[in-house]
């Protein structure tokens, strides 16, 4: 955890109307890392990365990536810079078959047909399934596969740094194992992954660095092992 | 005589599918009901009059004139009406009704400016030439028209379907939230989307505005009604269902004239129309589904 952050959040404060959902929190991503921003529903995390994407207006501070300022950037200019979300829920396009959702996703490319079909069999034997469906639409996967197309859609992209909101949501705890083992392989190829979870404990554990966040506002921070046994985390999160 | 009603019901058919494209792409893209696309085939028949009658200028150059006044001003009205509610987020019916006033501008402006009278392209426009095959009759206008509606859906069918912006189109459809953090442009689609919408329905309007040899500045009412019910019939936001609901549409009408009187065209022709949206309610290709914030 020596060298510089690739993503230095400073002073951010979101808002909607006269509700203050973020209340000026700092935070570093760093190369090759995984860190999450944990916390209850309602505690400001999705507000957090819709705010990092450009999609919710910041009503202060700055968010500099790659030494570069991007705070008021439009979305699409945040997404061909390398920063790319895949939202919560459902985010994948359900009109849209498997093999178009992961074309769409290389949007912003300006690089060969051919690297991205290469990109395209990589995303297919990382996911089996979706090259098994890559011609049925999107909407008629499970849960599961959903998730797995949003991930490999935005790997598309070829992002610097994956957003992750809630990857975990709504799905059966063994797909849940599945989600977070790939998402570890994938950090392991250097992958930078910043994740927000409501899933506390597999947050941690598989987080080099990580937040706290309640009420809109940071309150702990250290490694994601350290975290995982500070008593405060296991009595709010972990069930004592 | 059978033969030449189903040519009348073909080119007939495909003047409403050709209004239809532009307004279905409108409300696919954007999710608004513009009732101002009559009003913009309007002012494309007239703004291409003007320049042909002033300049003398040939029918092809008033159709590019009419393509690019009227894109211009499709992007206009985006820019001013639409996106400002876009921006509140504004429920449906607001844009709805926005296109409404921006329809009665565009009519009184044209009534201002070239009197309620109705008008004609110049003499010599187009020529009156009928090619004749098996007894049939039609003319190089009738054949013009079918062709260009039946390549336009073509186009924008493999475009929408192929192209990566066609995909990112489809995207934004579906939910321009998903789009934005796919890295689509949304806001420059929106525009591109308004532009090509209106000046396709400006091209319409020239074509159509010959085709009936007659102009008058509420020339696009009747036919707002005729390209919604189209592409209700047709599914909302579908480029196939509008090419269809316009064929539909026009042979329901040349048929019912000519089996049972012209008083009953438009009794028989929206008495169908009922009786699909029975059955079908999301129209013959509909595929209509709530947007996703």
């Amino acid at each position: 955890m020596s060298h510089a952050a690739l993503l230095k959040v400073e002073g951010l404060k979101v808002s909607y109307g006269h509700i203050d959902a973020v209340k000026g929190i700092n935070f570093e991503l760093h190369e090759g890392e995984i860190t999450t921003l944990v916390g209850a529903n309602g505690a400001g995390k999705s507000t957090t990365l819709l705010a990092l994407s450009g999609l919710l207006k910041k009503n202060a501070g700055r968010v500099q990536f790659d030494g570069q300022d991007i705070s008021a950037q439009p979305p699409h200019k945040i997404v061909a810079a390398g920063l790319v979300q895949v939202a919560e829920g459902r985010a994948t396009l359900t009109t849209l078959t498997v093999h178009e959702n992961l074309e769409l996703g290389a949007y912003t490319r300006r690089d060969g047909k051919a690297e991205r079909a290469r990109d395209l069999e990589r995303i297919y034997a990382l996911f089996p399934r979706l090259k098994e469906r890559q011609n049925g639409l999107a909407g008629n996967l499970s849960g599961g596969e959903q998730q797995m197309l949003a991930i490999g859609r935005a790997l598309m992209a070829k992002p610097r740094v994956l957003l992750l909101d809630e990857p975990s949501m709504g799905l059966a705890p063994i797909i849940v194992q599945d989600i977070f083992r790939t998402l570890r392989a994938i950090n392991r190829e250097g992958l930078t992954i910043f994740l927000v979870e409501q899933n506390v404990r597999q947050a941690l554990k598989v987080a080099d660095r990580a937040y706290v966040i309640e009420t809109g506002r940071i309150v702990l921070s250290g490694p994601g092992a350290e975290l995982l046994g500070n008593p405060k985390v296991q009595d709010a999160y972990l069930g004592g | 005589m059978l033969d030449q009603q189903l040519v009348n019901a073909l080119s007939l058919g495909c003047v409403y599918a050709l209004f239809a494209l532009g307004f279905t792409l409108i409300f696919g893209v954007l999710g608004v009901i513009n009732l101002a696309h009559g009003a913009v085939f309007m002012t494309g028949a007239y703004a291409a009059m003007t320049v042909m009658a002033r300049f003398e200028l040939p029918l092809w150059a008033g159709l590019l004139f009419a393509f690019a006044f009227c894109g211009l001003l499709g992007l206009l009205i985006d820019f001013l009406v639409l996106r400002p509610l876009r921006a509140r987020n504004a429920p449906h019916l607001i844009p709805m009704i926005a296109t409404i006033g921006v329809a009665i501008v565009l009519n009184s402006a044209a009534q201002g400016l070239f009197g309620a009278e109705n008008q004609r392209f110049p003499e010599g426009a187009i020529s009156n030439d009928t090619l004749q095959w098996a007894g049939v009759r039609i003319t190089v206008l009738e054949l013009g028209i079918i062709l260009f509606s039946f390549v336009l859906m073509a186009v924008l069918m493999l475009a929408l379907k192929r192209t990566q912006l066609g995909r990112a189109l489809r995207a934004m459809a579906e939910s321009p939230k998903a789009a934005y953090l796919l890295g689509i442009n949304v806001e420059g689609l929106f525009y591109l989307t308004s532009f090509a919408a209106a000046a396709l329905g400006g091209v319409a309007g020239v074509l159509i505005g010959l085709y009936s040899n007659a102009m008058s500045p509420l020339m696009g009412q009747p036919m707002l009604h005729k390209g919604i019910a189209v592409v209700i019939l047709g599914g909302m936001g579908d480029i196939r269902g509008a090419m269809f609901g316009g064929l539909f549409l026009g042979f329901a009408e040349v048929l019912s004239i000519n089996y049972l009187g012209s008083t009953m065209r438009d009794a028989v022709t929206f008495g169908l129309l009922f009786l699909v949206l029975l059955v079908r309610p999301k129209g013959l290709f509909g595929t209509l589904q709530e947007r996703k914030v």
